[in-house]
């Protein structure tokens, strides 16, 4: 066990994989010698070398295609992407070709590539450094996406999105890199995709979430608890797959779901949340479902703090669901 | 590798000694590219009888396509766009699994998941074929950089047409390979049109080859309807990739004489004089000629070649037509490799709607 951030977990995943298998390699913009602008590959290019911890041109669309093609002959390569806002010269070989391969092909041509991106606001990012577009992955069929809250999940999800046969999308909450930190274990520690955490458990209200918002979800879980509503709190730790069962279990119990995310309200993650709590818990549910989100506008920079879910609006939510009004 | 069909030419070695196209090979290549000719016939008559959905024929860029294919070797991997059926002949895939993916029955090694022309054949290393433009050529690119990393002495040759090169993998492919001096040929089939537009609408470049110049490595432009001489342009690169040299970029200038595909009507943007004029250099006239002058053809074994191929293919396009159709459950495989819970719940799903009489079963 070691005592982390994120950014150091993220580090220590990518260190373990690099050690334990050969074909593992990175590559993406300012990776090697610089570190990568956030340090999560600091030491790595000393350790391993140019040609597994690659520095390549400033073209995204560039990285995924030569991580595409390294994939169909047998590498694990893991594309860093800078900031999720610069994925989209990328997106063709993201949802056209990676998230196609294996289907396309019969099963022929499996292809696995990680794609690492740090996302999410709070950081003064304005417009191109805070977006939290994960909708747009979880929407496209064959890709997994996997956003971890915690150190030790950064690791082990990490650890298992690199083990793992398909495409992940692994978006890591640049907001609490370094804010959060935790007890991580050491060597090869991995934590299965579709299995959401149970952060905090309660009777009369169940608080979904996943990545930054997960620690303003429990901040907010802890005033209600002051206040006499008991919260449970659902880390998703996956959106593909996604631990419905546990969603669904929940709600049953509760009778009541707050759906918190940062990105934009309309056609974001928790409409489908939404939507699979109306399928399959109705009759379970005691209040109208609440989401927790950005606004619908583009992502702003001096007004973030009116933009972005906080405790006080979650809690707030949570309470209008529990009393009424 | 597991392959449906049974694999009649990929133990042969299609790159021989020596820098010319070897002359006791030429016959057979002449025979592909009367193979190829003649699916072209046939898928496009298949096509009006609605008995196949769609259809992009090669026809005009036989030679540059099956003279490129014979510079390879087996280890080598090919990064195609839709139209090259032709190198996936001389690959080894034979007919009826091309045929079987026209159709999209159930021994399409693809699964029926794309279009026509879509192939993947993985025991050729015959790439995933797909419909957007230039996407295979940054892929290409990696996959040399994978042989490079593991010192394999092979190389990845992309193919692509004209209109690809105004795209942004065009770009990013080029210069991704010129940094890394990675080991990959870009052969460019300039057929002179993107559907509709003309080869100058691309590009204000001289030519397409000189784009090489900005990325440091050479480009080279090669008459596509000469068989020999887009061989020994390609095998010159190969040598090069795999010697360590880095990329080069071929321009086979060819006549596309066909529509883009089934669904386009070219007398709407060039005129019938400008086709039969490219069909003056019709590279299967061109190597016939040759072929008839040296003796190693005549009349009457030229006919019987075409005949020979013609009910060669009847017949694997008739085993294909033959073949089940798809379990319509293969509609939810190989979208991982282990189904999600949500993708089984879907497939239970269409189950039910069978059950209860909705759907075809």
């Amino acid at each position: 066990m070691s005592e982390l951030t994120i950014v150091q977990a993220v580090n220590r995943g990518l260190t373990e994989a690099m050690r334990q298998d050969p074909d593992v390699l990175i590559l993406g913009e300012d990776v090697g010698i610089n570190g990568g602008v956030f340090r999560a590959t600091e030491g790595l290019f000393k350790e391993f070398g140019a040609d597994r911890v690659v520095d390549t041109p400033l073209s995204e669309t560039g990285i995924l295609g030569a991580a595409i093609g390294m994939a169909l002959y047998g590498l694990k390569p893991i594309a860093e992407i800078q900031f999720l806002d610069f994925i989209y010269p990328a997106f063709d070989q993201i949802v056209s070709e990676l998230a196609k391969f294996r289907y396309r092909s019969g099963g022929q041509y499996p292809c696995h590539v990680v794609v690492r991106a740090p996302y999410g606001g709070g950081i003064k990012g304005g417009l191109y450094h805070s977006q939290s577009t994960e909708a747009y992955f979880a929407h496209t069929a064959g890709l997994k996406v996997a956003i971890p809250s915690t150190p030790a999940d950064a690791k082990g999800l990490l650890l298992t999105a690199i083990h793992d046969e398909d495409p992940v999308i692994f978006l890591e909450p640049k907001r609490i890199y370094r804010s959060v930190t935790g007890e991580v274990p050491d060597g090869d520690h991995r934590v299965p995709f579709g299995s959401a955490r149970l952060v905090r458990e309660g009777s009369n209200v169940t608080l979904v979430a996943y990545g930054a918002m997960v620690p303003a979800v429990t901040e907010a879980a802890e005033t209600l608890a002051n206040e006499g509503i008991s919260a449970e709190v659902l880390d998703l730790r996956t959106l593909v797959p996604l631990d419905e069962a546990a969603v669904v279990r929940s709600v049953e119990k509760t009778g009541r779901a707050v759906l918190v995310h940062e990105a934009a309200r309309f056609c974001g993650f928790g409409g489908e949340l939404a939507a699979i709590l109306a399928e399959k818990a109705f009759f379970s549910l005691k209040a109208p479902i609440a989401r927790v989100t950005g606004y619908d506008t583009p992502f702003p920079y001096a007004l973030e703090h009116v933009y972005l879910p906080n405790p006080e609006k979650i809690a707030h939510a949570a309470r209008s669901t529990v009393r009424g009004g | 590798m597991t392959n449906g069909g049974t694999v009649a030419h990929s133990d042969a070695d299609p790159a021989p000694e020596g820098d010319g196209f070897p002359r006791d090979r030429r016959l057979e290549a002449y025979r592909w590219m009367v193979t190829a000719r003649v699916v072209d016939e046939r898928a496009l008559s298949l096509q009006r009888q609605g008995r196949i959905g769609f259809y992009a024929p090669l026809s005009g860029q036989e030679a540059a396509q099956v003279g490129a294919a014979y510079a390879l070797r087996p280890e080598d991997w090919v990064f195609p766009a839709y139209r090259e059926l032709a190198v996936a002949l001389v690959r080894g895939v034979p007919l009826r699994s091309l045929f079987d993916q026209l159709v999209g029955n159930s021994a399409d090694l693809s699964k029926g998941t794309q279009m026509p022309n879509h192939f993947a054949y993985r025991a050729q290393h015959f790439v995933s074929a797909s419909s957007p433009i230039g996407t295979q050529i940054t892929q290409a690119v990696g996959a040399a950089m994978a042989m490079q990393r593991r010192h394999d002495r092979a190389a990845t040759i992309t193919f692509f047409g004209d209109g690809a090169t105004s795209s942004n993998d065009f770009h990013a492919g080029l210069n991704f390979a010129g940094v890394f001096r990675a080991p990959t040929v870009f052969f460019c089939q300039n057929n002179q049109w993107a559907i509709s537009l003309p080869r100058e609408r691309q590009t204000v470049s001289a030519t397409l080859a000189e784009k090489a110049a900005a990325y440091g490595f050479p480009g080279v432009v090669v008459d596509g309807n000469d068989l020999e001489a887009v061989y020994r342009v390609v095998r010159a690169a190969r040598l090069r990739a795999i010697a360590g040299e880095g990329p080069t970029l071929i321009e086979a200038q060819v006549y596309r004489f066909g529509p883009h595909s089934t669904s386009d009507d070219p007398r709407r943007y060039r005129t019938d004089s400008q086709v039969a004029e490219a069909r003056q250099r019709d590279p299967i006239l061109l190597l016939k000629e040759r072929l008839l002058s040296e003796g190693l053809l005549d009349a009457a074994s030229e006919q019987e070649l075409w005949e020979s191929v013609r009910a060669e293919a009847a017949r694997a396009f008739e085993a294909a037509e033959r073949a089940p159709p798809l379990d319509p459950h293969t509609l939810f495989d190989n979208v991982f490799a282990t189904p999600t819970p949500r993708l089984a719940e879907e497939r239970g799903e269409y189950d039910r709607l069978v059950r209860e009489g909705l759907g075809k079963p």
